[in-house]
């Protein structure tokens, strides 16, 4: 089967426009609501996060969103078989913590994940070593693109390193800090200035500080693209029909 | 077979650094000095010093004569409840004050349970004028108020962790994410030998001075250590020195809660399953799909689904033993050391008092308890449960 993502990624396309959410929310159902609403608005890429109940990286937005997904029943199980009822057209990425992973069997789960059509896995608490050496022959076996992600304070050299160990897209946190924390985007403009100069043979998508369509604008100056997370969640809690706030949402920023 | 720590982090299959890269150029520093300032001369010098006169150790090595006597055995306790502060958890604050210093940091993080370890940074941050904030959950914050004040008394900043079950394993996130946020000037002083390495390992050493002592203060070696473990890290202080005599038993108590049968425990090794935790890979409470189960322990030090890297490796390779106490039967072990030695355990502590009953022991057994904390802290829980008013 082919890989979405490393299709999509080819040429290097400008102005990707990635959107995160929470599987599960806000009702069990609304994973897929939200997956077809927002390939029906022309996102060029999507990322669904697996709940987990101690999300280290993750600031309070996404924190309470996963909280409510566990409370709906939200599982692993129970997202892949949201999504083979529901298969993705757009490249699909899954970000969920190491430990679900772990207790479902990395093996099951890369072959779950090709089955279904999930492109990507973001995993934040996967170190690059223990990648190496431990998961990334699987992750080829089932054609799974492995995504990193780099802040203002990983070195140059580590940076090489990523970008020699990545088949997807680089994540650059725009600001060293967990999701959706920050306000203040212009304090990224140097550090993404600094990565398009040093010329990766790896797309670079940035995210953790997009908010609207100025801050998208400013972002794709630098790299190919940006993820809106936790603005977007936002703009999904406590509406009424969660389609158009995607759709309206995605209209207002691309 | 080794029960120290490889160059990458594992004891055997546990330990390790699962940190997202946001936290990496943190760890990759605390890894690359934490050996080398600790084996620094300036470093062991004001080390050795402050502990000395500002903790007060040695701490002593008292022969509990009534507590022997009921129980038909020689009974020791280590008394690191008499430590400044009230506990052992000062004996790494103060390792880990020193190496921040070192690396040039000016804003200390910490995660606090009980409140002791919270307390214990408040102290030595007091002491070289650094600024200090403490996260603890707030179910926690309510039931250890005394130490709450104390933190604050001490120019602390004592922020509630509110997602969860509010409690240790909250706030250790909450510590997290804020070192996730200030990468640069702050330095995490964790309490206990958990998180990712090089915690484990450095926090093992500088409470390594418990067993270091023992050693020196026994006349041969004792037939039984025992210590409760919530994270662990007074249990691997009162080990470490111990780890290679096989003949010296090693007993961690864990709090069983409302009973391991139940679904209100902290019981970790003795119910939980390998995963990985605050960036560690060990052993943990969770369900069948990996998400971690919320615990209870009346003893708030204890109340953690987790536990230290080492613990898991040793109770895999059989080198130390692991029991499970209650709440109940630790408030009544509380009881009785007070009424038989006169010393008010904290609830933590009172854990490890209450595996003697189950002993078998011999007139000849030489046993030692850790003591790794007074009561004082715990007195309101006291007084509600034993209706002391």
């Amino acid at each position: 089967m082919k890989n979405k993502l490393t299709e999509l990624l080819k040429n290097k396309p400008q102005n990707l426009l990635n959107i995160f959410y929470t599987a599960g929310y806000p009702q069990l159902e609304d994973t897929t609501t939200l997956l077809t609403a927002l390939e029906n608005a022309k996102v060029d890429l999507v990322e669904i996060g697996i709940p987990f109940s101690d999300p280290l990286a993750d600031g309070p937005t996404i924190q309470e969103s996963s909280k409510i997904a566990l409370e709906n029943g939200m599982s692993i199980e129970k997202l892949f078989s949201q999504l083979e009822n529901n298969t993705p057209k757009v490249p699909v990425l899954l970000m969920g913590y190491l430990n679900p992973v772990m207790q479902y069997g990395l093996e099951a789960f890369c072959k779950r994940c090709q089955e279904v059509g999930v492109d990507g896995l973001i995993v934040p608490d996967l170190p690059m070593y223990i990648y190496q050496t431990e998961f990334k022959e699987v992750f080829e076996k089932y054609n799974i693109s492995n995504i990193f992600l780099v802040t203002p304070q990983t070195s140059e050299k580590r940076i090489r390193e990523i970008d020699d160990n990545s088949n997807g897209f680089i994540y650059a946190v725009s600001s060293a800090s967990t999701t959706g924390s920050k306000t203040d985007f212009s304090a990224a403009a140097d550090y993404l200035g600094k990565l398009k100069d040093m010329e990766l043979k790896t797309p670079i998508l940035t995210g953790f500080n997009i908010k609207n369509q100025q801050n998208f604008n400013d972002a794709c100056k630098y790299v190919n693209g940006a993820i809106i997370g936790s603005e977007f969640i936002r703009q999904i809690t406590d509406v009424e029909d969660i389609s158009k706030a995607a759709t309206n949402f995605v209209a207002s920023i691309k | 077979m080794s029960y120290q720590v490889n160059e990458q982090g594992f004891y055997g299959e546990f330990g390790g650094a699962f940190i997202p890269e946001l936290l990496y150029p943190n760890i990759e520093e605390l890894q690359e000095n934490y050996l080398a300032i600790e084996k620094s001369p300036e470093f062991q010098e004001e080390f050795h010093q402050l502990l000395k006169d500002y903790v007060g150790r040695p701490t002593p090595l008292f022969l509990a004569k009534r507590l022997s006597e009921k129980y038909g055995a020689q009974i020791w306790l280590k008394r690191e409840d008499l430590c400044h502060t009230g506990a052992h958890k000062v004996n790494n604050t103060i390792g880990q004050i020193l190496l921040a210093e070192k690396l040039g940091k000016k804003r200390i993080i910490a995660e606090t349970g009980a409140g002791q370890h919270g307390v214990a940074t408040a102290t030595v941050c007091a002491l070289k004028g650094l600024e200090c904030i403490v996260y603890m959950g707030e179910k926690d914050i309510e039931r250890q108020a005394p130490n709450v004040a104390r933190m604050k008394m001490l120019g602390a900043t004592v922020r509630p962790a509110t997602s969860g079950s509010k409690t240790l394993k909250d706030a250790t996130n909450e510590a997290m994410r804020d070192w996730i946020n200030n990468p640069e000037d702050t330095h995490y002083i964790i309490g206990s030998v958990v998180g990712p390495h090089p915690y484990p390992d450095m926090v093992a050493r500088y409470q390594s001075v418990i067993s270091e002592e023992i050693k020196k203060q026994m006349d041969g070696l004792p037939d039984y250590v025992i210590a409760c473990v919530g994270g662990g890290s007074n249990a691997m202080g009162a080990f470490y020195h111990f780890l290679d005599d096989k003949e010296v038993k090693l007993i961690g108590v864990e709090a069983a809660g409302l009973g391991v049968d139940t679904d209100k425990t902290a019981a970790t090794l003795t119910l939980g399953t390998p995963g990985v935790l605050h960036a560690s890979r060990s052993i943990m409470m969770q369900d069948k799909d990996g998400q971690v189960i919320e615990p209870h322990s009346i003893s708030a030090g204890l109340d953690y689904p987790g536990i230290g890297p080492a613990h898991a490796w040793l109770k895999v390779s059989d080198r130390a033993q692991y029991m499970a106490v209650t709440d109940a039967e630790a408030l009544e072990a509380a009881v009785e050391v007070s009424r038989l030695e006169g010393i008010i355990p904290a609830l933590e502590t009172a854990h490890a008092f209450s595996v003697l009953k189950d002993l078998d022991l011999k007139p000849t057994d030489r046993v030692v308890i850790n003591l790794s904390g007074r009561g004082d802290k715990d007195m309101n829980t006291y007084m509600e449960e034993l209706n002391l008013l």
